[in-house]
Order: structure tokens, then C-alpha cells, then sequence
């Protein structure tokens, strides 16, 4: 006879709610791991995208996402000259924001040579560029869809492709235009005093500049030999992709992650106490119970497993709708939350040692209580 | 009445709580025998030690000096002679309380066969013990109930029906007709009464209830931790 299921049968509603108590608890760490791993994922979306080798940008500089970085485009033309280089492109990045739709939408424009690295790896919707000027391929979560027509600076752009995932550190959806359109655009995007003096031509018309220079490599080319022949021109620096990977995440988002990581633990240490709470109010509940199961007989075991079944039963519980709940509503958060096999699974071992510890808690009282209490009334 | 063999010998039982100033004597070498068929009481004002002597009987406090023994097996020498006192009390003895203390989240059937359960019976002799007990006790028909919808008297001989399910020679009741009108307390002693016949079993009773003295076969008088009266 299992004691644990048949009190919990026996008072349903009141479990369930307590279940579900405990589940939105849940919801709330499992989001909080989500965003955490989100902001990781959509830090290195960005970087990642391009599938480069090795990054080409302004020495001295930390470019291009952690720090501003201007090299001449035809640095593309050197680097693919390279030995080892199997392929070269010019990037180019800025923040843009346009109204749209009677909304604004804040974009990030990642300007690329169609052909070459730097533009999006794979479209899910409609197709890549396949015009020199006014095409782009938007991320999903700009709400744009194939056909739509957006104003860019002066120009206005036609929506031909949509990709997933592609972002800047702070979440801002991506749009892929040609490197002609997104330098054209940087240039209009000047103060309008100097793009005045510019045209009256007080000042000279600045030479063609890019972000960065993205390498892909040839299958068993040294990378390192690479980057430490770019580094000879002083000019120029060169990252691995690991190195710029390890860059954006100590410097762009590192402030962002702690916090939210710092948060997450507060989160957790309130989670095991409210379920050390829960576990023991639910033990000191039933301690006449347990006086007459010891008066009548039981033997410790027996009270254990009462106690011990019930928290893990609770904690699996609110477990479970924890997760349902977050994997049905994650899509609706504004920035995204990325949920892995392994948090979720971790988390269910530090519920379980938490359940497990605080049924401790509860397991002390009970072996404290005195058979003999049972005998009052 | 024929009596049996003897069930419960205290012998010389002494219980002090506290040392010094704080010391309190709840009983001073009280001797007792018990013999199967027996129905006793124990009487006497509060604090005069009735419970204690109850306790000490279902092994549940030590005593301070004297001799225990429960059914021809000396459990109790200046020290425990047992040292799983649960299983004694499992295999041995019977509880019915004040308050039926049955567990609210198992029904009637249950409840009784809980203590088979405990014991590592089998499951479906468990249960058929039960129902055998209940309608023994006319309380079958609602053997699927739970204890918050049965009335005062069925909760208590669903009690009773636990605290026989493990075949106890030794049955002690705290009060077991507190909660009763006259007519079901009177009706619960004779119930007890049969039982005590029939299973060759002792019942210590502690009461207040002038109502039931007179279904003992001998009322226990307890004053100041002494007997004075048997």
C-alpha cells in the first residue's frame, strides 16, 4: 500500500494546486536559463553566420562587434590572395531604425557580397539576393515577408528572402543588403553637415571602407599562419573565429550574462526554500498521522517513504509544468529563449537534491514525533 | 469467566520525570497482571499516572525501574529486552484511541489493512482480514468509505478493527468511548467484552466514564502514581 499516493489522492485539488504553485516557479527559472542561453545564442548568431575562419579588421580595434572597426574594402582583394584563403568577403554593420507598418522597426543591416562569405548561410523563405541593388533578405522576427517593400535611407528596399536566427547582440533582427546598398546607406546615414560639405566638395569624399574582411580557409590551411601574416600590415588585425567568438562574449555581453546569471541563482536558492517550505509545512501537517503509524507499528522506512515520495512527486510535478509551460509560451518573449536538453535536465537533478534535501527537513520532525501523542485527543 | 494465561505482568514499575527539585513521580512500584479474557480499567484523577502506566504497557515510555513482560516475553528489565519496540507493538498489541485516529486518506478497508501492510502480509490477505474484521463489527457496508463520512460509533469500530487486525493478545484503549453517546459507549465495551472472550485477549481500558464501569471486570484505581485499589 503506497501511503505518499493514496494522501496526495486524497487531497487532490490541494496538491495540484500546489503542483502548479511550484510549476510556475519553475516557468520562471526555466525562462530566466532560457534568456540566459538566448542572449549567449543571439550574441554569437551574429558572429557565427558567416561561417568565417579567420576575421580581417582595424588594428588596434576589437572589430567589428565589440568595438567600431574601418579597414579599405579592397583589403577583401589582399586577403584572398592570401595563401590557405579558399574564399574572402567584405562585411559591413550598423544599427538602422525605419518606420514600418506604422511601427518602427530597429534593424540591424549586415551589409555582404552576394557570392561571397558574409551573407546569410541559409534562406528558409523565398530566395538571396539576386539584384546589385535594393533586395533584402530579413530575419523572421522583423515581421517582413517576401514582397514587402521597407525604406532604407532614401531608398526603399524589396523583401525577397526570410532566414531564422540572425541577429546582433541585442536582439535586433537582421536584414542582408548588398555591400554597395549598406555602404550607400552608411554614407546618407553621415550628419548632414558634412554630407552637404561633401557635396559642395569641401572636404574630400571619404575612400571606401568596410567592417571587417571575413576568410574562409582551405581544407588543412594554418589559420594561425594567417592571422599572423595579416598582423603584419599594421593597419590591420586578425582574429580566429574562436577568438571573436570569445571577444563578444567578455565584452559585448558579459555585463548582460552575469546579471542574468547572478538573477538566475538568487531564483534558484528562492525556489529550494519555497520547496523546503512546502515539503515540511506538508510534513508538520501530518504529524499525529505519523504518531499513530509509528504507535501502530511502521517502521521508519515507512514514514521516510511517505515524506521522501511526496516531495520528489511534487517536485517532478512542478517540473513538468514548468516546462510545459515555458515551451508553450517561449516563442512569445521578445528576445529569444533557448532551451536545451541539458538545462532542462539539470535542473530536474537540482529540483530532486532539493526535494530531497528538504524532505530531510521534513524526515527530522517526523522521527522526533513521540508515538505517545497519538494517545491524546 | 475463565481466565487464561497471563498477558501483562508489571512488576515493581517506578516512572519519574525530571531530577531533584523538578523531579515528578507519575508512578511508584506499581505491580499489575493481566490475563487473557480480562477487561480492566484504569481509573483514577489526572495525573495520578493512568497514561503513563498505558504508555509504559505499549512500550512506548521507559520506565524508570521495575519489570515489563507481555505475553510470557520480558521486554522491559531496568532496561528494553527488545530493541525494535515497533514490532512488538506491531506483532503484540492493539491501540484503540480517544479520538479513532484512523488516516484520513485511506478508507475504512484500508485503514484496517494497514497494520497487515505494515506487518509484510500479503496484500489480498490483508484485505480479506479487513473485511472479515468489519463485518465482524457490522461496519462492512462501508468498508470504502473514508473516515470523514462515517459517524462517531463507525469510526470508532473501524478503530477497533485495526487494532485487532494483527490478532493482538494485548489491547489498550485511551478513552475509547469519549467521543460516544451512552447507548454506542455501551454498546463498544460490549463489543470489546466479546472480543476479549473470544480471542483469548486483554483489554486495559483508561476511562472516565461511570456510564461503562460496570462492563470491567475490575477497575484499576490509580492515585499519585500508586494503585489503591484492585
Amino acid at each position: 500500500m503506497n501511503l505518499a499516493l493514496k494522501d496526495i489522492r486524497h487531497g487532490l485539488f490541494r496538491f495540484l494546486l500546489t503542483c502548479f504553485g511550484l510549476g510556475l516557479l519553475m516557468t520562471v527559472v526555466l525562462a530566466m536559463i532560457g534568456i540566459y542561453n538566448g542572449l549567449v545564442a543571439d550574441a554569437l548568431a551574429v558572429v557565427k553566420a558567416p561561417a568565417a575562419d579567420v576575421w580581417v579588421v582595424e588594428a588596434g580595434t576589437k572589430g567589428p562587434f565589440a568595438e567600431a572597426s574601418s579597414i579599405p574594402a579592397d583589403t577583401r582583394d589582399a586577403v584572398a590572395r592570401m595563401p590557405g584563403v579558399a574564399e574572402a568577403g567584405a562585411v559591413n554593420y550598423q544599427n538602422v531604425e525605419t518606420p514600418h507598418a506604422g511601427h518602427t522597426l530597429r534593424l540591424y543591416v549586415v551589409g555582404y557580397e552576394p557570392g561571397r562569405p558574409g551573407g546569410p548561410l541559409a534562406i528558409m523563405q523565398g530566395r538571396g539576393i539576386g539584384a546589385s541593388h535594393f533586395e533584402l533578405v530579413a530575419d523572421r522576427k522583423t515581421g517582413l515577408l517576401p514582397g514587402d517593400t521597407i525604406r532604407l535611407g532614401r531608398n526603399r528596399f524589396t523583401v525577397v528572402g526570410l532566414v531564422e536566427g540572425a541577429m546582433n547582440s541585442g536582439g535586433d533582427p537582421a536584414v542582408y543588403l548588398t555591400l554597395s546598398d549598406a555602404m550607400a546607406l552608411q554614407t546618407e546615414l553621415d550628419p548632414a553637415a558634412q554630407r552637404v560639405q561633401a557635396a559642395r566638395g569641401a572636404v574630400s569624399v571619404k575612400s571606401a571602407s568596410v567592417a571587417a574582411v571575413i576568410a574562409r580557409m582551405a581544407p588543412g590551411a594554418d589559420v594561425d599562419l594567417l592571422t599572423a601574416t595579416v598582423r603584419q600590415w599594421k593597419h590591420l588585425a586578425a582574429m580566429t573565429q574562436a577568438e571573436q567568438e570569445e571577444l563578444l562574449l567578455a565584452s559585448v555581453v558579459d555585463k548582460a550574462r552575469r546579471q542574468i546569471g547572478l538573477f538566475l541563482g538568487i531564483l534558484l536558492s528562492v525556489s529550494a526554500v519555497v520547496i523546503a517550505l512546502i515539503i515540511y509545512t506538508m510534513t508538520m501537517e501530518k504529524l499525529k498521522q505519523i504518531a499513530t503509524l509509528k504507535l501502530i507499528g511502521a517502521p521508519d522506512r515507512t514514514i521516510i517513504a511517505l515524506i521522501v515520495q511526496q516531495a520528489l512527486i511534487l517536485g517532478a510535478s512542478g517540473w513538468a509544468i514548468g516546462l510545459l509551460l515555458i515551451l508553450t509560451v517561449k516563442d512569445y518573449f521578445p528576445r529569444r529563449v533557448v532551451l536545451e536538453p541539458f538545462n532542462v535536465m539539470v535542473l530536474a537533478g537540482i529540483i530532486a537534491a532539493v526535494c530531497l534535501l528538504s524532505s530531510a527537513l521534513g524526515v527530522r520532525a517526523a522521527m522526533k514525533v513521540d508515538p505517545a501523542t497519538a494517545l491524546g485527543s | 469467566m475463565a481466565l487464561g494465561d497471563t498477558l501483562i505482568e508489571v512488576a515493581g514499575v517506578a516512572k519519574h520525570f525530571g531530577e531533584g527539585e523538578t523531579r515528578v513521580d507519575a508512578l511508584r512500584a506499581v505491580d499489575l497482571t493481566v490475563r487473557a479474557g480480562e477487561v480492566i480499567a484504569l481509573l483514577g484523577p489526572s495525573g495520578s499516572g493512568k497514561t503513563t502506566l498505558l504508555n509504559i504497557i505499549g512500550c512506548i515510555l521507559a520506565p524508570s525501574s521495575g519489570r515489563v513482560v507481555l505475553d510470557a516475553e520480558p521486554v522491559f528489565d531496568g532496561r528494553w529486552l527488545r530493541r525494535d519496540l515497533r514490532r512488538l507493538r506491531l506483532d503484540k498489541i492493539g491501540f484503540i484511541f480517544q479520538a479513532h485516529n484512523l488516516l484520513p486518506f485511506l478508507t475504512a478497508e484500508e485503514n484496517v489493512a494497514v497494520v497487515l501492510d505494515l506487518a509484510r502480509r500479503p496484500a489480498d490477505e490483508a484485505r480479506s482480514r479487513a473485511r472479515e474484521l468489519l463485518d465482524y463489527l457490522e461496519v462492512g457496508h462501508r468498508a470504502k468509505v473514508k473516515p470523514a463520512l462515517l459517524s462517531g460509533g463507525e469510526a470508532q469500530r473501524v478503530a477497533i478493527a485495526r487494532a485487532l487486525a494483527n490478532r493482538p493478545r494485548i489491547i489498550l484503549a485511551d478513552e475509547p468511548t469519549a467521543a460516544l453517546d451512552s447507548a454506542r459507549a455501551g454498546l463498544v465495551m460490549d463489543l470489546l467484552r466479546k472480543l476479549a472472550v473470544e480471542q483469548q485477549a486483554c483489554i486495559v481500558t483508561v476511562t472516565h466514564d461511570e456510564k461503562i464501569f460496570d462492563r470491567f471486570d475490575r477497575l484499576i484505581h490509580l492515585r499519585d502514581g500508586r494503585l489503591a485499589a484492585a
